[in-house]
């Protein structure tokens, strides 16, 4: 067993009514990390975190989370892994500082007033323990979920799209002490729709329809693509857009305002279209440019439909 | 090893979070608790007052066509027996088909033309009663009420009818325990264990699936929280709410309708918890089976309806067949039944409590047992 692992697992496979929503993923986070979980809506993040903290019980797969064995050791590795659900999960009829106690009495920590005291203050919501959670908006709400998954000191946080529906400044904070506790050592795998969360990852990987497509930091991962770039700033990037939907060498085209992405797996063939294109005029001018994290992942969920369809 | 080991210690601190949990919720959640205190209240004083097993004063269409005197005091003797009352008179035969028909009247009685001459001449006229007998319980009583009134109405009003030999022995019947057959004491008790199965089964077969809808069940599943833990901690806070029900119930059968308590009370307390713990029990399967409130209430339902049609609460139990009292033996309303007006009219104590009670136990058993089984650890 490699003891710098915090989760260390192959071959996870999950099944629901014959379809195999996980199909033999590998995931691998060292301790301290933060691994980030990218892919399309129904990719499997949700099942794959489930599996790893033992709400699932996976139909294939070997591996340890924590040094516990995932297929047997659910109960151990429930004890020491924070799980904050998709969607808010604790009571809204219950206030601030009840939830936080139910969490603690559940987790039968010791000095439980003290510990919710102390969540209560780092929250900064002293003034407002007696509100009911329900009340809370989004973002208050994301931090109470993630305090409550972290009193319990876990060694490992699951985060399954914690930032979904909360605005940019909260989001940062978020960010801020999601760093804050990996940096004390906490191990974070958290899956998120969102490119400038993922770049703020240690590491990444893009699931698709149950498999993982490819891993790595941000820039191995768009390096490891092969996708060639080029942007066109022109006033009908609209216009310019439809016309080149289709040509050769061109896989993806996506305007950002009055600039216009244009990728390709083939950067000669793309090079070759372009100028073509420019030629039959109206003519434009277009440089090559470092492909973002998005092109990348727009073009791997293209290729994946294209493999199922 | 040692995770195996401690899959049954029950850990009383995480019960705890669990119980104080519920009760903040129940508090909260005022139209509840004002349903379930209200519930017994309405229901009582509704089913209380309004269900009657002897229906008296039934609309009743007569047919005269013989004005005699005897004819007359017949009318007045049924009049007096307190179940017919003539509202209407018939001048044909086609009247009484059509006032029955509709359903206007219950009874029809026809005095035949020469009705008078014929008695006098002791040739042993009939009287025809029809009865819309579609509703049997209706009808049942007046017609058994009406040789007794008949013979007496004669009697009364001719010396000359030679009485009937009286037999050569004497028959003492004797009601026990409701002597004057007053309805509210089978009534009032039963409705102690009705509503106790309505209020209970529903309350838990709510609370595991309003976790469930609300998404918080992933995160109790998530938590180091125990099947049991969550299921105790669940049913003891409604079993508080289940006392409060039966007091409320009890205060009102003896304030509202005299039933009287002749038996041992606390072994009354004690097969109510027994039952109120079997119901929550049955509620709690139902909530994880179920995947929405809604579907838990229909659950709810479908096992209601049998247990108020087959446990002897609205019908004689022995009077189905077999096979259906076989259904009624394994609903726990059949014996708490037993077990209430048992205690509350027949005096029964701790033995004849136990006697009745121990099904109870064994459904309790065999339903926290497929509960928990149930109830799983994990989302599958």
């Amino acid at each position: 067993m490699n003891g710098d692992l915090a989760i260390d697992v192959t071959g996870l496979t999950k099944a629901f009514g014959g379809r195999k929503v996980v199909d033999d993923v590998a995931v691998q986070v060292r301790r301290g990390e933060i691994m980030g979980f990218l892919g399309p809506n129904g990719s499997g993040k949700t099942t794959t975190i489930r599996l790893l903290c033992g709400l699932l019980v996976p139909d294939a797969g070997t591996g340890t989370c924590l040094g516990h064995d995932v297929l047997r050791a659910g109960e151990a590795i429930r004890r020491q892994v924070g799980y904050m659900t998709q969607k808010f999960s604790f009571y809204e009829d219950l206030t601030i500082e009840e939830n936080l106690t139910f969490v603690a009495r559940v987790f039968e920590m010791d000095d439980r007033r003290g510990r919710v005291q102390r969540t209560l203050e780092r929250l900064g919501l002293e003034n407002r323990r007696g509100q009911l959670a329900g009340t809370l908006s989004g973002g208050w709400k994301q931090r109470l979920a993630l305090a409550a998954c972290i009193m319990h000191e876990p060694r490992l946080l699951l985060l399954d799209e914690p930032t979904a529906g909360v605005d940019p400044k909260a989001r940062r904070d978020f960010w801020d002490e999601i760093h804050d506790l990996a940096d004390d050592g906490m191990t974070v795998l958290v899956s998120t729709h969102y490119m400038d969360e993922a770049e703020r990852c240690h590491r990444i990987a893009y699931l698709a329809y149950g498999k993982k497509l490819t891993e790595g930091t941000v820039d191995e991962v768009v390096a490891g693509a092969g996708l060639s770039t080029f942007t066109v700033d022109t006033p009908g990037a609209g216009a310019l857009s439809r016309r080149l939907q289709g040509r050769p060498g061109v896989d993806l085209v996506a305007p950002f305002g009055n600039v216009l992405h244009i990728s390709g797996r083939d950067g000669d063939a793309l090079r070759a279209t372009l100028a073509a294109a420019s030629a039959e005029g109206p003519a434009f001018a277009f440089t090559a440019d470092r492909p973002t994290l998005e092109d990348v992942f727009i073009l791997l969920m293209n290729q994946s439909t294209d493999n199922f369809a | 090893m040692s995770a195996r080991a401690g899959r049954f210690r029950l850990s009383l601190a995480r019960l705890w979070a669990m119980v104080v949990k519920e009760f903040i919720q129940m508090r909260r959640d005022r139209l509840t608790f004002a349903l379930l205190v209200g519930i017994p209240i309405i229901q009582l004083t509704l089913f209380g007052f309004a269900i009657n097993n002897d229906p008296k004063g039934l609309p009743t269409i007569v047919h005269v066509a013989d004005p005699g005197p005897h004819g007359r005091s017949i009318l007045s003797a049924l009049r007096n027996s307190g179940y017919f009352r003539p509202t209407e008179e018939a001048a044909s035969r086609a009247e009484i088909d059509r006032a029955l028909e509709l359903g206007r009247v219950q009874f029809a009685v026809t005095i035949p033309a020469g009705f008078e001459r014929a008695l006098r001449r002791g040739e042993h006229p009939a009287i025809l009663i029809e009865a819309d007998a579609s509703d049997p319980a209706a009808t049942g009583n007046a017609i058994a009420a009406l040789s007794r009134v008949m013979t007496n109405a004669l009697m009364h009003d001719r010396g000359d009818v030679t009485p009937a030999p009286p037999p050569p022995f004497d028959i003492a019947v004797h009601r026990r325990f409701n002597p004057e057959g007053i309805t509210q004491y089978n009534i009032v008790p039963g409705l102690i264990g009705v509503i106790l199965t309505m209020t209970m089964v529903i309350v838990t077969a709510m609370a595991m699936t309003r976790e469930r809808e609300r998404g918080t069940m992933e995160n109790l599943l998530a938590m180091p929280i125990r099947p049991s833990e969550v299921m105790l901690g669940k049913i003891v806070p409604s079993i508080g709410m289940g006392a409060i029900q039966v007091a409320v119930v009890l205060l009102a059968a003896r304030a509202l309708f005299d039933v009287p308590m002749t038996g041992s009370f606390p072994a009354l307390m004690i097969a109510v918890m027994l039952f109120i713990a079997a119901n929550l029990c049955v509620g709690f399967t139902f909530s994880t089976i179920a995947r929405n409130q809604l579907q838990a209430m229909q659950m709810s339902f479908f096992f209601f309806l049998p247990s108020i049609l087959l446990s002897g609460f609205m019908f004689p139990f022995r009077g189905m067949p077999v096979w259906a009292q076989t259904i009624g033996e394994c609903l726990p309303l059949t014996h708490f039944l037993r077990v209430v007006r048992g205690v509350m009219l027949r005096g029964n104590g701790f033995a004849e409590v136990a006697a009745n009670a121990w099904p109870m136990v064994v459904i309790l058993t065999v339903v926290t047992f497929v509960a928990l089984r149930r109830y799983k650890r994990t989302l599958d």
